[in-house]
């Protein structure tokens, strides 16, 4: 009886709502892990190129640096309105402006990342006959992977937060419950919706956490070194913040 | 680039910023809400990180409240208030929302810039007899100035950029002019609000670094 009535009563918490609305939460969820997914992604194929670049030389490292702290400025409100003319009201349009956004956590830590890799490491490299790709593929990207992977952390749970921006053109993901469900004041959706974000954000910085552990074993032998490494690195893209 | 012509078209139309719920009324909105929202932040956080800092106790909130804040949706938040009874206490679910997202970076950053001290250089302070409000106010400030405004400079554009989501919700700020845009599906009034609110983030951000180096208390010792 009670639980038929909490949809009347417009509780917080509504377990009817959960049972009946099951299927339309579940489908919010999906939209907004895989253009989360596809944004992080495509970032990180973006961000890579850029980083080699700004760390080739130091006329290409200004504008790269500068150019991705200036997008990270822009609201995501302005973002997702200014590509509207480019995109429509498409899922296009949402990963490309979140794409934008994960640009500067992501080039910042991977250059962070190469720029640590000791010079000896190079020069033994180098003296057994590593060629430039050979070098960054088998030596600079593995040993700048905790700090790549720590940005990636943070570019995904900001990504997770900033995806509901996109229910304005309708492809926010859970972000779209939320709008939904405003008109209304319905109280259950909101905070489902709300809370489903959170743990999204919480579930995927645990398994992106998960994979460094696996793919970086050495971070954990080595004891206290690589710590303040990644905690140096965080500081910064720490501090930015777009809403 | 027509869609670039009207918005500009829309800009410079004068009807666009006059009235009720004209461009300045949004602009004044968006600037009463940011700077109460930062004042109240700085007021909340900063005396916290500098209290924390100079104990050097503390370190995991200060850290830890920048990546819960990084995960909290700011329109989930905003719209939590609007369902709540909040929703008909005219701008506080906004300025509550704002304050909520300015305060973890000025705590972090605050805090980080007065453990980042260097060690040998306080107990250099304390040698010469500084007490500890001395060593605050003339050594530890100082030099955790730069950080300090990183935070601020952090916090204002997060606030801004929050204060244009409080539109998504309803509530008043520049971002109307984009919403309203989005509801009578004119994209030029879309793209011409964009472009204000971005606007509006990259000046704060260019103020805030003049304000930062104008006074740096390095600068005059140099």
């Amino acid at each position: 009886m009670s639980e038929q009535n909490c949809l009347v009563t417009n509780d917080w918490i509504c377990a009817e709502y959960l049972r009946s609305r099951s299927q339309e939460l579940t489908e919010a969820t999906v939209q907004h892990v895989w253009i989360t997914v596809v944004s992080v992604l495509i970032g990180l194929a973006v961000a890579l190129p850029l980083a080699l670049l700004a760390r080739r030389s130091k006329r290409f490292a200004g504008p790269v640096l500068g150019l991705t702290t200036v997008l990270y400025t822009v609201p995501s409100l302005a973002m997702f309105s200014l590509l509207l003319p480019l995109f429509g009201l498409s899922s296009a349009l949402v990963i490309t402006g979140l794409v934008l956004y994960s640009l500067t956590i992501l080039v910042r830590n991977i250059l962070a990342g190469l720029e640590a890799v000791p010079q000896e490491t190079r020069e033994a490299a180098r003296g057994m006959g590593y060629g430039p790709g050979r070098m960054l593929w088998e030596v600079e990207l593995p040993l700048a992977l905790p700090a790549l992977l720590a940005g990636v952390r943070i570019a995904t749970v900001s990504t997770i937060a900033l995806t509901t921006v996109g229910s304005i053109v309708g492809r926010g993901g859970l972000g779209n419950l939320i709008e939904d469900a405003l008109p209304t004041f319905f109280k259950a959706q909101v905070l489902a919706a709300s809370v489903l974000c959170v743990l999204l954000a919480v579930v995927a910085d645990l398994l992106l956490l998960g994979l460094q552990r696996l793919l970086t074993p050495w971070t954990r032998a080595g004891g206290a070194e690589p710590e303040p490494r990644t905690a140096r690195i965080r500081r910064p893209t720490a501090a930015v913040g777009a809403g | 680039m027509g869609v670039l012509a009207e918005a500009w078209t829309w800009l410079v139309t004068g009807s666009n910023w006059s009235g009720d719920g004209g461009a300045w009324v949004r602009l004044t909105e968006h600037l009463y809400v940011s700077g109460v929202a930062l004042l109240i932040a700085c007021l909340l956080a900063l005396p916290l990180a500098f209290l924390l800092g100079h104990l050097g106790k503390g370190g995991a909130l200060a850290v830890n409240i920048s990546n819960v804040g990084r995960a909290v949706p700011v329109f989930a938040v905003l719209a939590l208030f609007m369902v709540s009874p909040l929703r008909s206490a005219g701008y506080v679910p906004t300025i509550v929302a704002l304050v909520l997202f300015a305060v973890p970076p000025l705590l972090t950053n605050a805090y980080v810039g007065m453990r980042e001290v260097d060690r040998s250089v306080v107990e250099a302070a304390r040698g010469m007899g500084m007490s500890g409000m001395q060593l605050f106010a003339r050594v530890e400030l100082p030099l955790a100035h730069p950080l300090v405004m990183t935070g601020v400079r952090s916090a204002a554009v997060q606030v801004v950029a929050t204060a244009s989501i409080a539109a998504m919700v309803g509530q008043g700020g520049l971002g109307r002019i984009i919403t309203a845009g989005f509801n009578t599906y004119d994209t030029a009034q879309v793209v011409a609000g964009a472009l204000l609110v971005a606007l509006l983030a990259l000046v704060v951000e260019g103020v805030l670094v003049l304000l930062g180096r104008v006074f740096s208390p390095l600068r005059k010792a140099a």
